[in-house]
């Protein structure tokens, strides 16, 4: 069963299209990374399955309803939580605060019911030692670390992370890779977009490739790295 | 085990301290002479509408110059009440603030559309819109205005406090319209501090902090807006009646006065701090400072508002109050949530 399900999903920007007849599925569970090139439309595409643009044409469904025209506030209730490429904290909140914020009204529940999960959240993200600190005053590595704790305290069935990884030195993306495992191994479905492939690939599944808004391989990430294909376009490779 | 704690060693002295002002308050009638009852009775209401101000321009971000048309209505609801439906005043106040909400729905609905200065100026002309409807309503004065009928100044109260505190009819009606205020001004800040305490204050917090990301994590901010406009307009509809109670004589022209109730009402809220409680508070004690020292200067003294209005942007941006925040670290209606980590199980 998928709890994600693209079928024929398209968008463009003016004459560009940047989504282009896209279609896959996510069944509950799986962890799907996504890759390509920049400019692939990896981004768009992910905004499309969050629902911050609309698609142009095709349909998107989430745990068995069609969402394509639903708000990005209806798809974070329904159980999408999302992160930010470049991270987006309430700065003027605490770290505790912005979980509580985004606890309650992503599973509308009272302040009194999320505490301790926001607490847990802080611990399994390892931001707890910040939590009365505002958000503004933390480091790149836990300001990531924020965006994953935020989007968890939503609630998610899906989980979708957008280049998490991303400027992190190595040491702080191993430390990142292992708090998104454990939270993979909860159960929490994922989708996530990454150009650091090494820590992608020791977290998915499946490993989907773009380009030019197309999908050109879906599979396991061992056999999609293998491809001549992929290992021309995306790691422009002369094989 | 976690527990939460929003209270700080400040906020229990100035609630402390708050409650024996309340109490002060209510019993001061006996001692205070009229003049200052009057005087009290004009800040409170002040601070009432630049509290409402505050919650929709300073924690909703509804920059709006058009909140004359709420205080105009509701005042002209009250008169109506009396007027047209034979009520007494003080019940006909809820109809002041159920008249401005049903009036705010369709102004929300349409300049909820505009933003930013385009949403400020949408709430002018349906200000304007409003003041000039009601002048052609003969019934109710229309364009010169009218005064409440003599039946309705012995109102709910009067004749029970004349015989209290032994005063004439004029003193026992500023007495319970300054009881009105108060009750009112207490209100209002008690409401506005619960609601930003509750996970509805966090989320027009987070929606301050970042529209999109607030939206992501399920903050429904549209519902948001609508109900800190609706709150805003039902407020400062009942102060408006109230003014124009204490008041007793309208006019189009004074009730939708955008000088008196909504340019006055920001000098308050910018001076003292906007997007604090505290703010409105200290900034409605220094307006009536300048106004009763500089009153007699004419246009002196509209000059030298604006003039301070705009050193205080300048140097203290956060205004008066956040000015001394930032310094002190002092909150009084501290808001902030703190994780505690409680020992053992």
């Amino acid at each position: 069963m998928n709890l994600l399900t693209l079928t024929n999903v398209s968008k463009s920007f003016g004459a560009l299209t940047v989504t282009d007849d896209v279609s896959f599925g996510v069944p509950q569970g799986q962890a799907l990374g996504i890759i390509g090139p920049n400019g692939a439309g990896k981004s768009t595409l992910f905004n499309l399955i969050t629902g911050n643009l609309r698609a142009d044409r095709g349909q998107i469904d989430f745990a068995g309803r069609d969402v394509t025209q639903v708000s990005p506030m209806r798809r974070c209730t329904l159980g999408m939580g999302r992160s930010f490429q470049i991270p987006q904290p309430f700065a003027n909140l605490t770290v505790f605060e912005n979980l509580v914020v985004a606890a309650t009204h992503g599973q509308s529940r009272s302040e009194s019911e999320v505490t301790d999960q926001c607490a847990a959240i802080l611990d399994q993200t390892e931001l707890m030692p910040r939590a009365n600190d505002t958000a503004g005053s933390l480091s790149l590595l836990q300001r990531k670390r924020l965006e994953l704790a935020r989007a968890m305290a939503t609630g998610p069935r899906l989980l979708l992370l957008d280049e998490i990884a991303g400027g992190l030195t190595e040491g702080e993306c191993q430390a990142l890779v292992q708090t998104i495992r454990s939270i993979h191994a909860s159960g929490v479905t994922i989708i996530w977009i990454e150009h650091v492939l090494h820590a992608l690939t020791s977290v998915v599944e499946q490993l989907l490739v773009l380009d030019f808004g197309k999908v050109i391989g879906l599979g396991e990430p061992e056999a999609i790295m293998a491809s001549r294909e992929v290992r021309e376009i995306y790691l422009g490779i002369e094989v | 085990m976690y527990r939460v704690q929003t209270r700080t060693k400040a906020s229990q002295i100035a609630g402390l301290l708050a409650l024996g002002l309340v109490i002060v308050g209510i019993i001061l009638p006996a001692f205070a002479s009229r003049t200052m009852i009057q005087d009290l009775f004009f800040i409170l209401s002040m601070l009432t509408l630049a509290q409402f101000w505050n919650l929709l321009a300073g924690y909703g971000g509804l920059v709006s110059v058009g909140q004359q048309a709420f205080v105009g209505l509701g005042a002209y609801a009250m008169f109506g009440g009396v007027i047209l439906l034979g009520w007494d005043p003080v019940p006909a106040l809820i109809l002041s603030g159920l008249v401005a909400v049903v009036i705010a729905v369709p102004t929300a609905f349409f300049t909820f559309r505009l933003q930013g200065a385009y949403f400020a100026i949408g709430t002018w002309v349906v200000a304007e819109v409003v003041r000039l409807s009601l002048a052609t309503w003969k019934t109710l004065g229309g364009g010169t205005g009218t005064s409440l009928p003599r039946t309705a100044s012995d109102f709910w109260g009067t004749a029970q406090v004349a015989a209290l505190f032994d005063v004439r009819a004029a003193a026992a009606r500023d007495i319970v319209t300054y009881w009105l205020a108060l009750t009112l001004a207490v209100a209002t800040i008690g409401g506005i501090y619960a609601l930003l305490r509750s996970r509805r204050g966090l989320a027009l917090a987070a929606l301050r902090d970042n529209f999109d990301a607030a939206k992501s994590v399920g903050v429904d901010a549209t519902r948001m807006k609508w109900l800190v406009f609706l709150v805003a307009a039902f407020g400062t509809g009942i102060a408006g009646g109230l003014i124009y109670l204490q008041k007793s004589r309208i006019s189009p022209d004074a009730a939708f006065s955008v000088t008196d109730w909504t340019a006055y009402v920001i000098f308050i809220v910018v001076i003292g701090g906007i997007g604090t409680i505290e703010g409105p508070i200290i900034g409605v004690l220094v307006f009536w400072l300048l106004q009763s020292t500089l009153a007699d200067f004419g246009s002196w003294y509209l000059m030298i508002l604006g003039g301070l209005g705009i050193v205080v942007m300048l140097f203290a941006p956060r205004g008066l109050w956040g000015f001394v925040s930032d310094r002190t670290g002092v909150q009084l209606f501290p808001i902030r949530r703190r994780l505690i980590v409680t020992k053992g199980e």
